[in-house]
């Protein structure tokens, strides 16, 4: 036990050149929540502006970068990376049964480039700061002072970053898997890191050039965004959404994939209809190709795209729906034990399902044109990836936190952050479903005495929900201080990454594995007692 | 390491069990880094079009300052380059050291004479003032918004530039590594990848020379 991928090899520097895919993880986890944290103090302090109308805290310029950094924050740095470069990383060979990803160095390599993102974004803030909005829409991008160049050169930088990832994990799931470890006896963590990882591949060097023609457009004045000069600036609309609706799933399909683990362990079931949900992974990558049209249907774009782009849209919904019913097929009649990461797979399936249904609101051409840039879809798009993607998150970071890091927390705070963040949530945004359907703008510095109520209501909101995460900062770092005891297998749960020891040793495995049955196995009644080595 | 049949080789990585199996992972990651790069050039094909359909006259009067033999060069020099970049491949795989080292050299040199044409090519421009957007400065244009073109013509033909420079560096790293004598029938992956590469850099230009410099 004492041999692990923490302690040896030891110091500092072998962990700066360390190619393990364990070290690289938790290095990108440390990484993402530092932004998580960045991202949220500016969530905070836009909220706390948002308390009464007019100035409070800052002032509307202010407000327009914090806004704007908050979201680029969020998206480019913490939710892209948070689940595949993070988590993935470290539990997908170790799930495959495999040593390390396919392309070790070029993990590394995607580290440090994220790294290098990361630092160049720090700079444009503090250097004139960005105003855009996290979508850098042309002409206004190319037209306003500030950093704008040097943010959008560090997310295509991040795109790189992201790129290569999805072609290491694209490449591991081909050919790393364990002996007897068919497509079909993946876990479906597997499957949806695989699906990600294509639309990562496929969608973001769209995103490389749009960001590119932005800086040439500021740096040459090229003129293919510009009006004045004969470009067209909708043009632009279509590159960024022709990568960041995709993006969305980037975003979401990783989250799904981590609930699909979650919620056969934790209800003692053999996952429903695993097919069905490994095959909708697939169906959502494939059709959020063709969807990006519907943020742009007050654009000016023709209307029989806008109800192309309609029709289309509500397709996603099929997929999404298979899943969500295969979860809760799973849990029922499921001898269901309600610890830490189970709460946040419940959390995730209720919220989940508030913001995809929602989402059949906005992609309804008629309704859509009353609730476009409202808070309606300020708060659809948290609920999607916050009250999804960031539920899953933390479902997936409190499953596998003794196997990362060889140490349990306290479960009774968890429960208590758990619960704390899922009211806090519900306070903050579901308070802007009813401020966007009654007409307030998103992104507005002010607005009428009518609606105070309701963002009072909603920032008070946000404290409950910063509350919960800083007391789940508290007992996680408690957790490290612990001494190394947590069991190879805590949750009894069949996956193959909990039969190596917690931590894992530096090479995942004593002996490679070989798979004889089927995945999510949960008919014996404690599969630890029987498969895990010594 | 796991007992396996297959010895393992010096260059196998140590999460591999077999040389096979590395070669395929390296080719499939390959192919994808391929898919990102055409994705990459999509867009500006795509601004392109739309652009050259909205502005079509400005675009043709504008190519006609391309010197369409200087671009005709170009494509059968990366045309053979292509060839012989192949054949490096093909004595890599057959164990000719001394050939594989001619043809990468080979390969260099219509790289290096590529973009010496470009160079050629680029100051015409410059000194003309066809130059991307207001840094437009051609005298007596009869069509307006030429400028456009001269965007796209040195974005597109800029960022083939780049890669072909990279291509070079990385040339020069799997030619000093044949020189070491890396290579054999059971490991030529660089040299291979490399290829797959070249050939991309080859298929784009094969794009770009049409598109930029024979518009009607």
């Amino acid at each position: 036990m004492s041999d692990n991928y923490l302690s040896s090899p030891r110091g500092f520097k072998s962990w700066l050149t360390t190619v393990d895919h364990k070290r690289i993880g938790v290095m990108y986890l440390a990484s993402i929540l530092f932004a998580f944290l960045l991202g949220g103090i500016f969530a905070m302090l836009i909220r706390i502006e948002l308390l009464k109308p007019g100035h409070n805290i800052m002032s509307a310029d202010t407000y327009n970068r914090v806004f704007t950094l908050h979201g680029a924050i969020m998206i480019f740095l913490f939710i892209i990376p948070s689940i595949p470069a993070a988590l993935g990383n470290f539990v997908l060979p170790l799930m495959l049964g495999a040593k390390d990803v396919a392309f070790p160095r070029l993990n590394l390599a995607s580290y440090y480039i994220y790294v290098a993102g990361a630092l160049l974004a720090v700079t444009a803030m503090v250097t004139g700061g960005v105003d855009t909005g996290w979508t850098f829409y042309t002409p206004y991008s190319t037209t306003t002072n500030g950093s704008v160049g040097l943010m959008t050169f560090a997310a295509f930088v991040l795109g790189f970053s992201s790129i290569f990832t999805g072609i290491n994990f694209i490449a591991t799931i081909h050919k790393l898997r364990a002996p007897g470890m068919g497509w079909f006896r993946m876990p479906l963590f597997a499957w949806g890191i695989y699906a990600t990882a294509i639309i990562q591949v496929l969608a973001t060097p769209v995103l490389g050039i749009t960001l590119l023609l932005i800086i040439m457009e500021r740096v040459f004045s090229v003129g293919i965004f510009n009006p004045q000069l004969g470009g067209d600036p909708i043009l632009f609309q279509h590159f960024f959404w022709f990568y960041s609706h995709p993006a969305v799933y980037i975003m979401i399909l990783p989250g799904m994939a981590i609930i699909s683990e979650v919620i056969p362990c934790f209800s003692r079931k053999t996952i429903f209809g695993y097919k069905a949900i490994a095959y909708s992974s697939i169906a959502i990558a494939g059709v959020s190709f063709l969807v990006w049209g519907h943020h742009m249907f007050v654009s000016g774009q023709s209307p029989l795209a806008n109800v192309i782009f309609s029709f289309l849209t509500f397709l996603v919904a099929i997929p999404s729906g298979v899943k969500v019913f295969n979860w809760i097929a799973t849990m029922y009649k499921g001898s269901i034990s309600l610890e830490a990461p189970m709460l946040y797979a419940i959390s995730f399936l209720l919220l989940f399902a508030i913001g995809g249904l929602t989402g059949l609101f906005l992609g309804a051409l008629a309704t859509d044109v009353h609730l476009h840039d409202t808070y309606f879809v300020v708060a659809h798009f948290h609920f999607v990836m916050m009250g999804g993607t960031v539920m899953a998150f933390l479902a997936g970071l409190h499953y596998w936190w003794p196997k990362m890091f060889g140490r349990m927390y306290s479960e009774k705070w968890a429960r208590v952050s758990a619960a704390l963040i899922f009211v806090g949530f519900n306070v903050t945004f579901l308070s802007q479903f009813v401020l966007g359907s009654r007409g307030m703008p998103r992104r507005y510095y002010n607005y009428l005495d009518q609606f105070q109520p309701l963002h009072v209501f909603s920032t008070v909101g946000s404290w409950i929900l910063g509350l919960g995460f800083v007391i789940m900062a508290g007992y996680l770092w408690a957790s490290l201080r612990r001494p190394l005891e947590a069991p190879a297998n805590p949750w009894g749960a069949v996956g193959l990454e909990w039969q190596t020891a917690s931590p894992p040793p530096e090479h995942n495995f004593e002996k490679v594995p070989i798979v004889t049955g089927e995945p999510y196995d949960y008919s014996t009644p404690e599969p630890e007692a029987a498969e895990v080595q010594a | 390491m796991s007992a396996t049949a297959a010895p393992p080789g010096e260059f196998l990585q140590h999460h591999f069990t077999t040389a096979e199996q590395q070669a395929d992972a390296g080719k499939i990651g390959m192919w994808l880094f391929l898919v990102t790069e055409l994705l990459l050039f999509g867009g500006l094909f795509v601004g392109f079009a739309i652009m050259q359909s909205l502005h079509r006259e400005a675009f043709v009067a504008a190519h006609r300052h391309l010197d369409r033999m200087l671009g005709f060069i170009n494509t059968v020099v990366l045309l053979t380059s292509s060839y012989t970049m192949a054949m490096a491949v093909h004595n890599a795989r057959t164990d000719r050291r001394k050939r594989v080292i001619v043809y990468l050299l080979l390969t260099l040199i219509c790289a290096g004479i590529f973009l010496g044409i470009k160079y050629v090519e680029y100051s015409h421009k410059f000194h003309e003032g066809l130059l991307p957007g207001r840094f437009y400065s051609h005298k007596g244009d009869t069509v307006p918004g030429q400028f456009m073109f001269f965007s796209f013509y040195f974005m597109m033909t800029g960022l083939h530039g780049l890669h072909i420079l990279g291509g070079m560096v990385v040339m020069a790293w799997v030619l000093r590594r044949a020189v070491r004598g890396d290579f054999s029938h059971s490991y030529y992956t660089p040299v291979d990848l490399t290829g797959l590469y070249w050939h991309l850099v080859d298929l784009i230009w094969i794009y770009l020379f049409p598109l930029l410099y024979l518009i009607k």
